[in-house]
């Protein structure tokens, strides 16, 4: 009974996930095929004839009405064929998986960053409510969702790279660099990510710990003569890892294609700074191919959590 | 009236909300005044005067062509508030619009909603550069790249109060009395979506401000001749190991207005719905 309950619910979120990826392959192709510069004429150059624009047109099959360009698309994306790079000459899938890896260390070491500020800032905020410590915590929030990342990296870089010199100023070493040299790499970016997304996860933090702590059972819990940390460590932040998790979860799914300012700052070879690239030259494909990863990405990450909440949660799983 | 004097009165009982206030207020004044009341021309280049740091004659220092960097902060402040203010307003706009059908039409809810979520899988920035990129850089392009961008995150807030607000009994008293549709629509629920739509207005006039001198760092924002905060900062980064002071202000100007854009938010949302207090 609970189960049939439970798969319901389950299916009903991965047919809405479904749609949703839908749109977003609409969503992007649209976006691709509305933008004014021509990529054949920018890959050929001014002294091209016209019969090698119409030539090299059709071999990437850029005379098809748009109906059918699409569709083709789909089919090909569905095969895992996401085409070819028109400047790196290379096929999409591969341009991406090698920029997978920094975006995606950055990713993981940011979120690790944010977590460790922000579920200590978010716990004591919601203990001290209206006290000092939670006004503190609530301006620093503020003040990281007010600052923008590039200018924060740019600041950084200035003082801790150029002055004092203790990180690399860019870039992610040499090709194959050892893992302790791209680690020193990333710090600094992470630094700037972390911070600057722990807003959220504090929020998100004391909002939980605060509806936790109003509960019944934290009242029996202390009358019982419990001392407060276990209270609040035992009792409230068990019963909030869930939302804890799922803030995690977004934040990581964030990062993954919203360090595209801040992979570009320092001048890391990831998927956002592959992006910016890409728009500038006007490579479709590429351009296409990443922001269909990055969405999806963030659609699969959701519904991950969605299914999380469902399975973690009791009183979710029995609706 | 007297009811919006007492709301003020506590609104600015709160003194980081009236120094947020008069922070805009004055970054305000100073972008439209400015080119009056300033010694230097935005735009002057004096070669003589290039990088001089901050001093008497110069309060922000000059940047690599000369120009009085306080003068081009303000002169610049015309064209980051302009594009932040515009998206607000129209993301509110079409945001409110979307939201309102969405909760109130259970037929188009599902539909509307899945194209919510489909935009904002995009994140933010990523969405602007590709809108940017295919309109063209433009302060009018940037509005309304932005304006999408933001849209469906004000149409799921204003979604989520419409379906609450439809279930209450005065609307279905008001719905039993016979009144048409648009009129329940605009004249009894939009009312009450006031605070919510308030304070979305405030904390995405932020966003865009921050969006925008992204899009503008990166190159496919306004374009790189027009001073906003974001090219500023974006032209200071050659120098700036030289001449701190050209990246250190302008980026200054846009942390203390977008901070000041979200105390302001906060404050209208405790002032507005005393349950929120405190609470995010």
């Amino acid at each position: 009974m609970n189960f049939n309950h439970l798969g319901r619910s389950l299916a009903g979120r991965f047919g809405g996930m479904l749609a949703v990826l839908s749109l977003v392959s609409v969503l992007v192709f649209i976006l691709t095929r509305l933008a004014a510069g021509d990529p054949i004429a920018l890959l050929l150059g001014d002294q091209a004839s016209l019969q090698d624009i119409e030539l090299t047109r059709q071999r990437y099959g850029l005379d098809q009405p748009l109906l059918a360009q699409f569709l083709y698309w789909a089919t090909e994306i569905l095969k895992g064929n996401l085409g070819q790079s028109i400047f790196l000459q290379m096929p999409v899938t591969q341009v991406l998986l090698d920029r997978v890896e920094p975006t995606l260390s950055l990713a993981v070491l940011a979120v690790s960053m944010a977590m460790l500020i922000g579920v200590p800032c978010g716990i004591a905020a919601a203990v001290w409510r209206g006290k000092l410590i939670d006004q503190c915590v609530s301006t620093l929030a503020m003040l990281g969702a007010s600052m923008p990342s590039f200018w924060m990296g740019l600041v950084l870089i200035q003082l801790f790279a150029v002055g004092a010199g203790w990180f690399p100023v860019s870039g992610y070493g040499d090709p194959g660099a050892p893992w302790n040299i791209r680690l020193h790499h990333l710090l600094l970016p992470a630094f700037v990510l972390g911070t600057l997304n722990s807003a959220l996860i504090i929020r998100f933090t004391r909002a939980s710990m605060l509806d936790i702590l109003n509960e019944d059972y934290i009242r029996t819990a202390r009358s019982k003569g419990l001392s407060e940390i276990s209270v609040v460590l035992n009792h409230g932040l068990r019963n909030a890892l869930v939302p804890i998790l799922t803030v995690f979860g977004l934040t990581l799914a964030l990062m993954i294609g919203g360090a595209v300012v801040t992979e570009t700052v320092f001048n890391l070879p990831g998927l956002g700074n592959l992006v910016v690239r890409a728009v500038l030259r006007r490579d479709y494909p590429v351009i296409q191919g990443a922001l269909l990863a990055i969405a999806g990405v963030y659609v699969i990450i959701n519904f991950l959590i969605d299914v999380l909440y469902l399975v973690a949660d009791p009183r979710v799983r029995h609706g | 009236m007297a009811d919006w004097r007492e709301s003020f009165r506590v609104l600015f009982a709160r003194r980081v909300v009236l120094m947020a206030a008069v922070l805009l207020i004055g970054m305000l004044l100073m972008a439209i005044l400015c080119t009056w009341v300033l010694p230097y021309e935005p735009m002057a280049m004096k070669v003589s005067q290039r990088l001089k740091a901050p001093s008497l004659t110069h309060w922000a220092g000059t940047d690599e062509l000369g120009r009085d960097i306080t003068s081009r902060i303000f002169y610049g402040a015309r064209y980051s508030l302009t594009i932040g203010a515009c998206t607000a307003f129209f993301a509110a706009l079409f945001g409110t619009l979307m939201g309102l059908l969405a909760g109130f039409f259970k037929s188009l809810d599902a539909v509307l909603m899945r194209l919510v979520d489909a935009m904002m899988a995009f994140p933010d920035i990523l969405l602007g550069i590709a809108l940017v990129s295919i309109l063209g850089a433009s302060p009018v392009n940037v509005i309304l790249a932005l304006t999408l961008v933001y849209t469906p995150r004000v149409a799921r807030v204003v979604r989520a109060s419409t379906l609450v607000i439809r279930e209450l009994p005065y609307i279905e008293a008001a719905h039993a009395v016979g009144l048409s549709t648009p009129r329940l629509l605009f004249k009894h629920i939009l009312p009450n979506l006031m605070s919510p739509i308030l304070v979305q207005l405030s904390f995405i006039f932020a966003y865009a401000l921050l969006a925008e001198a992204g899009l503008s760092f990166l190159g496919v924002g306004v374009g790189a001749e027009i001073p906003t905060w974001g090219t500023m900062v974006a032209s200071s980064t050659q120098y700036a190991d030289r001449a701190l002071w050209t990246l250190l202000f302008p980026g200054l100007a846009i942390v203390l207005t977008a901070l000041s854009l979200q105390v302001l938010g906060d404050g209208v949302r405790d002032l507005l719905d005393p349950r929120l207090k405190g609470n995010t």
